[in-house]
């Protein structure tokens, strides 16, 4: 579940001179603390060696993800090169991509475009 | 589930793989099938390979991330090889059982179900070395009726796919314990 965070942002003051100065107008702005986060990725790549049914019963112990939404990454991986498996902040991706790598998956970090 | 492996016998042997209780029990093991089962802790050691141990231990980011990257090489590296090498000595363990039955037309080994996470561990690492080393390509992977006889190229590619048929065998029965645990 995301939690709000208050993040406070001071403008650059208007007019600002020897004699006035402009009372900062202070603008508050809400933004969920995942999406402070956000910019990192768990990508799964390809590789002809890995069994299909051996990388599926990783994403299911790995990501505790249910068989059929493991088996939809395990194709996309398949068929496409690539699955973003997860995405969030970067220990806990740095974790994933480190459990998977002792599971021998080609699996890399990377932020999120 | 039956293979049969025997190139080099005039009788053929039939390898038996199945569950007995909290054990997977491979039987009726032929001399070369043996031979490549004790082969599993050697060949899954990546050491005298640079494409096998860069496929073992892969950068963490595509490569920008220079800063990640160093300290995975300091910290996670060192755990992924321990782990790596306490599968295989889990697996050279269960090898012993083989021991003096080298000549023996028919061996049994047993594979205790608590090892089988070293067991898919250790043939994981075993296929991505060999073929890391011999550089397999797509095609190659997917022939999985090339005999082993010819060149040590093909009888690789038949180790790769013997220990992938074993792989299947046991996430097949893990499958089935980790169902059964939780009932």
């Amino acid at each position: 579940m995301a939690k709000n965070v208050t993040v406070t942002t001071f403008p650059i003051w208007r007019n600002a001179g020897p004699s006035t100065v402009d009372k900062p107008t202070i603008k508050k702005e809400t933004r969920s603390k995942e999406n402070l986060d956000l910019p990192w990725q768990v990508v799964v790549h390809n590789d002809p060696v890995n069994l299909m049914t051996y990388v599926t019963m990783v994403f299911q112990r790995v990501f505790g993800y249910p068989r059929e939404k493991a088996e939809r990454h395990m194709l996309e991986v398949h068929h496409e090169g690539r699955s973003v498996l997860w995405s969030g902040m970067r220990e806990r991706a740095e974790l994933y991509v480190q459990q998977l790598h002792g599971y021998l998956l080609l699996a890399t970090l990377e932020k999120a475009s | 589930m039956v293979i049969s492996c025997s190139p080099h016998s005039k009788k053929p042997v039939d390898m038996e793989i199945c569950r007995r209780n909290d054990e997977i029990e491979i039987s009726e093991l032929d001399p070369f099938l043996a031979e490549l089962l004790r082969q599993i802790p050697a060949s899954a050691n990546p050491e005298g390979t640079p494409a096998a141990e860069k496929r073992l231990f892969s950068p963490p980011t595509s490569g920008t991330e220079t800063e990640i990257c160093a300290e995975w090489k300091l910290y996670v590296e060192p755990e992924l090889r321990r782990l790596f090498q306490t599968a295989t000595e889990t697996v050279a363990a269960d090898l012993e059982q083989l021991d003096g039955n080298e000549k023996k037309i028919a061996s049994t080994l047993r594979i205790p179900s608590k090892h089988a996470d070293a067991w898919l561990s250790a043939l994981n690492q075993a296929r991505l070395v060999i073929a890391a080393k011999y550089d397999f390509t797509d095609g190659e992977l997917g022939d999985h009726f090339r005999s082993p006889i010819g060149s040590r190229r093909d009888l690789s590619l038949f180790q790769v796919n013997f220990y992938g048929f074993l792989q299947e065998f046991i996430l097949r029965e893990l499958g089935g314990w980790e169902k059964g645990s939780g009932d």
